[in-house]
């Protein structure tokens, strides 16, 4: 990986230690969900995105206001990095009603319609034809913003890839293809399992560009993002690209993360830490150490008061199981489903969500 | 110079129907929809040059451009996707498949994807995707061409499937379709694509989805069927009712999901025998959620089991008898209804 040469930079000194802040936020959460998971106050999968804060906050900064985010099941990072308070993603993984999703969701499934956050998708490259309609409906609407596509190493062998990356080429859709190359699907190497490992080269085949970028430098992912997403918003260009990084933790919270890979791989990697190459360029930029405790403190506080929210927030109301199923006039076509029904759809329809 | 006032001519009044083939139908509500709303697009393979693989689609896009009537790629998977994409952002998408064994390729956009978008993120945003395709078997297309899926997409809670059997449900359903704000498969049929009906020419006529229709009223037994399966019931109470004196009633469910189980139990009610036909195979079919729905509505009042006539549990063979004996054909079921009326 190619260390930064000299270069102008990206972002003022001011939003630099802004994005950093967002980082050390990112970093602590995915920490303290682990500790949650393991207090058993979150079920179900759980994907951390510790040692990917780079690409994830560079690439959300790359993003204008009222472009479009959508992203795999990893996304709690993604979702703070939109904007969503803490307190509404930490909800959501505690199954809350308070939750970004109502508690519907859960860890993979975060979203916020508001802040163009089209959610995490839980099928490996599922979100990828998704992310072209909308980038298909963004023409259709003739409204110049783009879709950025968030997915991991693991999606690019699926046939959506294929046929997503083909569509928007086709049609020349507002979307980028955002490969976040953590280095391993699930528990198999990249070189495990694609025959052509430098991913970012499979957008020559549809004919679009195709860029491998340090994933772990955030100037080189704001800059490379936003370019891309600038052509897809203004040229309607599509485009594939690669952000090479690395996961600390297991591809869950149940994978230890060390049968595929050597404690002294993850400890090498732990060196090229983001957050400490960003403290290091704001080090440079004259930023005091004290600073840097401040950020650590402040955030520790946002935390503990997103776990306070999200402890007090009630669980959802059984009543309301269908809520959000079908929407608002449905109930009318369910009507004569009930005579008979063992099913208890006038309980779970009806009383439920059908329309409220 | 004359001061009586002209009068002129009356013009005589707008038809209020008209005689046309289901596949008519269908392009005269696209049509209307596409004119009534500029959400509404048209997407699949070939529906625009080639005018749709059973010319669904035959003038829509001389009269609505490749923007609205969009030619793809062999790529189920994909566009299927950018539907459900297309309609999270408000746009009314209707995704043509050639016919729902193409459906499968897809199966995970419709399943996982356009299903889910409403529950699992808890009411924030809405899908209402309209997929149309058509189902049915009989014409030699053999094992991979032949089938009857519907039964797979009306298991699942958040999409909504009807079936319709007539040229005039055919448009009502579809436009129902895509004015819902839910994900509507729409399942068309193959042999009814040519057969003629008379169909409401009112633009704002529509078929209200969960509803059942009695297509034959009848005291001595009910059979209850959608799509294809609807044309061979009638068929068969026409023959019973000419010969024996029978008369069924007919019961065209339209919609799968939701599931009108009040105008079938009402029948049953009445009749108080009951056979369930279809074109897919029985085993955890259609067939198989009526009899359970019918046994919990009308226990009190069944005179006899609930029956079934299904297609063979077997990949439709080539073979032109093979094909024919095993579908749900005519003789099969007119045997189970005699069967059921203890006449057999």
């Amino acid at each position: 990986m190619a260390v930064r040469s000299e270069r102008l930079p990206v972002v003022d000194t001011a939003a630099l230690l802004d994005l950093y802040e967002r980082m050390v936020l990112v970093r602590l959460f995915e920490t303290e969900a682990e500790r949650q998971y393991k207090a058993a106050r979150i079920g179900g999968y759980c994907h951390l995105c510790s040692g990917q804060e780079a690409a994830t906050i560079g690439s959300v900064h790359a993003l204008q206001d009222d472009d479009l985010l959508v992203t795999g099941y990893r996304c709690h990072g993604f979702a703070l990095a939109r904007g969503v308070p803490p307190a509404a993603v930490m909800s959501e993984l505690f199954g809350r009603a308070d939750g970004c999703a109502h508690g519907r969701g859960g860890s993979m499934h975060l979203l916020d319609v508001q802040r163009g956050f089209y959610g995490g998708w839980g099928i490996v490259a599922g979100q990828l034809p998704i992310a072209t309609g909308l980038a298909l409906a963004l023409v259709r609407q003739e409204r110049r913003q783009a879709v950025l596509c968030e997915l991991g190493d693991g999606a690019v062998n699926m046939g959506a890839w294929h046929e997503s990356l083909n569509l928007a080429a086709l049609w020349s859709l507002p979307v980028v293809f955002m490969v976040v190359n953590n280095g391993y699907g699930m528990g198999t190497a990249v070189d495990r399992a694609s025959a052509v490992p430098e991913l970012h080269r499979r957008a020559d085949a549809y004919g679009m560009p195709g860029e491998r970028v340090d994933g772990d430098d955030l100037e080189a992912v704001i800059e490379s993002t936003g370019r891309l997403l600038a052509a897809a918003r203004e040229e309607r260009r599509p485009a594939v690209l690669e952000l090479l990084t690395y996961r600390y933790r297991g591809h869950s919270v149940a994978d230890a993360g060390i049968a595929y890979r050597s404690k002294d791989e993850i400890a090498a990697r732990m060196e090229h830490d983001p957050l400490v190459r960003t403290r290091e360029r704001l080090r440079e930029a004259g930023i005091e150490e004290a600073t840097f405790d401040e950020i650590d403190a402040r955030t520790e506080e946002t935390l503990a008061a997103a776990v306070a929210a999200a402890q007090e927030s009630p669980e959802p109301d059984v009543a309301e199981l269908a809520a959000g199923m079908y929407a608002a006039g449905s109930g009318e076509q369910f009507a004569r489903m009930l005579p008979g029904s063992p099913f208890g759809e006038r309980d779970l329809v009806f009383a439920g969500g059908l329309g409220t | 110079m004359s001061t009586e006032t002209l009068v002129p001519d009356p013009v005589p009044a707008a038809p209020a129907s008209e005689v046309m083939t289901y596949r008519e139908a269908l392009r005269l509500a696209l049509r209307e929809e596409m004119e009534r709303d500029e959400r509404v697009f048209l997407m699949g393979e070939e529906v625009g040059v080639f005018e749709g693989s059973y010319k669904v689609s035959a003038g829509l896009l001389a009269q609505f451009g490749p923007e609205r009537v969009r030619d793809t790629p062999i790529s189920e998977e994909g566009f299927v996707g950018a539907g459900v994409g297309a309609a999270m952002l408000g746009e009314r998408p209707v995704v043509e498949i050639m016919t729902i064994n193409f459906l499968l390729v897809a199966i995970d956009q419709v399943v996982n994807h356009a299903a889910k978008v409403g529950a699992m993120f808890g009411g924030e945003v809405r899908c209402p995707l309209v997929i149309r395709t058509p189902n049915g078997a009989g014409n030699q297309l053999t094992a991979q061409h032949s089938q009857s899926l519907e039964g797979w997409f009306a298991h699942v809670p958040g999409l909504k499937v009807v079936a319709p059997a007539t040229p005039a449900d055919a448009k009502g359903l579809l436009k129902s379709a895509i004015r819902d704000d839910d994900p509507v498969v729409v399942v068309e049929n193959l042999p009814i694509y040519k057969e003629k009906g008379e169909v409401p020419l009112d633009p704002d006529h529509v078929v209200p989805i969960g509803q059942a229709a009695v297509a034959r009223p009848g005291r001595d037994v009910t059979l209850v069927a959608h799509s294809f399966a609807t044309v061979r019931a009638l068929r068969v109470a026409e023959r019973l009712a000419a010969e024996r004196g029978i008369e069924a009633e007919v019961v065209d469910l339209r919609s799968l999901r939701p599931l009108d189980v009040e105008t079938v139990a009402a029948s049953v009610s009445r009749t108080n025998r009951v056979v369930c036909v279809e074109e897919g195979w029985p085993t955890y079919g259609v067939s198989a959620e009526l009899a359970a729905r019918i046994q919990r509505a009308c226990f009190d009042d069944l005179d006899a089991p609930v029956e079934r006539v299904g297609m063979a549990e077997v990949p439709l063979p080539y073979a032109k008898n093979l094909e024919l004996a095993a579908m749900p054909n005519e003789e099969r079921i007119a045997a189970t209804v005699l069967s059921t009326l203890e006449l057999a």
